[in-house]
């Protein structure tokens, strides 16, 4: 059982839902940004995603990208995010994914990549850019290196991909909210109740909902249908507006402790 | 067996790598153009508006001035800049608003770079009565200022995009996210041989009627087949569109001139095929310029229609099993060709074939005595002659 599995086995048996927060690696820096990794377990999160930044970031709205961009600038790369989750990992426990586009992937070297990510203790991968079909080599060098892949479905997929995805999927399902790119949305999409309710009578593998979630009340509506929510822009937003405060990493952890126990 | 494959690969390049809520309406577009293709009506649709509104089918002009000043081979040009709205963009965007108002979409995005395909997309979505909105990069916008004009002019919206380089590569990646999010009302014209499955086939598709009629105009005047197509590639939907047809005809050779920029070692230039490497960009897998941490590089070339730092997948699939041969030219010698064709044969040429066009003096000297040789002239210089003229003194 992975470490992802079995997250979701306990919070099953504990009858609680998944706090999945997303963070872009590097940005400010990776000193920072491995410093939230650790206020982010103690202040309840279940599941970190690690943003790799890529210079063309297609599924990411502007927050996302702004913050992509100046992490780059700072020399984040690969190897680096690697490397630090290595060190996050003596005291880190909760599992760690590291959402990243293809390229990045790709241009490392897929059999490096999964060797190294799994000794250094990544537990899942989120790749936006790539439906499963497009690269089935990937899909089985991370069964062989026990990382998870998670797949994606959109409000767009169709019944029949739906039950084609799914039964490919490793640890969860990432439910897409909309059809749109990542950043702070006022209200959730009218279909979400309809489509996960979909999802769920198709597969009992743990369903997400990521995109656009930032409210107290969009938590509420998820946790009623889904295994967990995905807050991702919302709290780099939060950086963006602390940077360069001392206290950066307490008022970030205050602000996610305060989603949590809505 | 002919490629793409069913699953939009050509041997390994190409292929869909984009979000998941993209994947239904590409397999809606992938069908839809399957029924098209078959379907006599829509042919005859094409054919109408490719007749009497863009003004096919295009001279093959013997270049007898440019031929004697060079020596040697026998020189035509494709004349692709005599067509509405002055290059071989209308092709493609003729094709793709006709699919589009089949599927019953009513709104129509696109991408730009030097503005010719925005130019292109807002003229048939102005004539068939659809929304349309371009994004452009901002230092696009600034160098191509007349063709922002014409675009408002025809009616669009003119989407300045601020992120990245500024140019082509990060239009195509904002058009993209647009279409992520309003995928279900809107069609998505991408300009070139490029983006995800089935772009690249499709858009190829749609300009192999220049490579079509090239054939066909050659046989009528020369009696044989040429020993040369030389055409500029940027994405390289015009250099498709001629080489594709020829494609089983092994004695006629391929060129694709690339940009160069201020020279190939001096990392700003958008040489893709010469000096690129494989990776994934704006959803297919082909070479591209990148870093070797994966980070997409920013592309140079003062022609903003060759400045994309991708390339359609096909031409690296060309490439790589030796039926195209990619060279490169500097922006220096692209204005040195820009000034050679217009004084030669009195024709203005875009900043883009203007590469291809100084090529010329690379290889003529090279070939067998009376080779014949055909450039693709994708677009005529209207567009060029207020940067051309910050260089040149007259």
């Amino acid at each position: 059982m992975t470490r992802i599995e079995e997250k979701f086995r306990d919070l099953k048996r504990a009858r609680k839902k998944a706090f999945i927060a997303f963070i872009t690696a590097g940005y400010p820096d990776l000193k920072t940004t491995q410093a939230l990794v650790k206020e982010l377990e103690k202040k309840g999160v279940d599941i970190i995603e690690l943003g790799v930044p890529f210079s063309d970031p297609l599924a990411d709205g502007p927050v996302i990208q702004r913050a992509s961009e100046i992490s780059l600038r700072k020399g984040t790369n690969l190897h680096k995010i690697l490397q630090m989750v290595k060190e996050l990992r003596c005291d880190v426990k909760i599992p760690l994914c590291l959402m990243s586009y293809y390229n990045p992937i790709f241009r490392f070297g897929k059999d490096k990549f999964f060797k190294l990510a799994s000794c250094y203790g990544v537990d899942g991968l989120i790749i936006p850019d790539l439906p499963p079909e497009e690269d089935k080599n990937l899909l089985s060098l991370s069964r062989k290196n026990n990382i998870d892949i998670i797949l994606f479905i959109s409000p767009t997929t169709t019944k029949e991909r739906i039950k084609f995805i799914s039964h490919l999927a490793r640890g969860f399902i990432y439910y897409v909210s909309l059809t749109g790119v990542t950043g702070v949305r006022e209200r959730l999409s009218s279909d979400l109740i309809k489509n996960l309710k979909m999802i769920r009578q198709i597969t009992h593998k743990p369903v997400c909902v990521g995109f656009g979630i930032s409210r107290p009340q969009h938590l509420r509506q998820i946790y009623k249908i889904a295994d967990g929510a995905i807050v991702g822009s919302a709290i780099v937003q939060k950086i963006s507006e602390n940077l360069g405060k001392r206290d950066l990493v307490r008022k970030i952890g205050k602000f996610v402790e305060d989603l949590i126990n809505t | 067996m002919s490629l793409p494959d069913k699953t939009g690969h050509f041997n390994g390049f190409g292929g869909r790598y984009v979000p998941e809520t993209l994947i239904y309406a590409l397999d809606e577009l992938t069908q839809e153009y399957e029924k098209a293709k078959r379907d006599k009506s829509f042919r005859q649709e094409l054919d109408y508006y490719l007749r009497n509104y863009a003004g096919r089918p295009t001279p093959l002009y013997l270049a007898k001035n440019l031929s004697n000043y060079l020596g040697k081979a026998r020189i035509y040009l494709k004349r692709e800049d005599l067509l509405h709205t002055g290059a071989h963009k209308i092709n493609n965007t003729l094709g793709q608003i006709i699919l589009a108002k089949r599927m019953k979409k009513t709104r129509i995005i696109a991408e730009t770079g030097a503005g010719q395909h925005g130019v292109a997309t807002a003229t048939v979505a102005a004539m068939f009565g659809l929304k349309c909105d371009i994004y452009m990069g901002a230092v696009d916008m600034e160098r191509q200022k007349i063709n922002v004009f014409r675009m408002k002019l025809l009616g669009a919206r003119v989407i300045p995009v601020h992120s990245g380089s500024k140019t082509l590569k990060d239009a195509l990646t904002e058009a993209l996210r647009d279409w992520v999010t309003n995928v279900r009302n809107t069609h998505y014209i991408i300009g070139s041989v490029a983006g995800p499955h089935p772009y690249p086939a499709m858009v190829r598709d749609f300009q192999a009627i220049i490579g079509k009629e090239t054939k066909q105009q050659i046989k009528e005047l020369e009696n044989r087949l040429p020993d040369y197509l030389v055409a500029c590639v940027g994405g390289g939907s015009n250099a498709m569109g001629l080489f594709y047809p020829f494609f089983k005809n092994r004695e006629v050779k391929f060129i694709g001139v690339e940009a160069a920029g201020e020279g190939l070692s001096s990392n700003r230039h958008a040489a893709t095929l010469v000096k690129g490497s494989i990776g994934v960009l704006h959803g297919s897998k082909s070479k591209l310029l990148q870093d070797k941490f994966g980070q997409v590089n920013i592309a140079h070339s003062i022609a903003a229609g060759l400045d994309y730092p991708g390339v359609g997948p096909e031409h690296t699939y060309y490439q790589k099993i030796g039926r195209a041969k990619y060279v490169a030219v500097t922006d220096k010698e692209a204005l040195e060709g820009f000034k050679l064709l217009s004084i030669t044969e009195g024709i203005i040429p875009a900043l883009e074939p203007a590469h291809a066009i100084f090529y010329l003096k690379k290889l003529v000297p090279k070939v067998k005595k009376n080779s014949i040789i055909i450039v693709c002239l994708s677009g005529r210089g209207d567009k060029d002659v207020h940067i051309v003229s910050e260089f040149m003194r007259l």
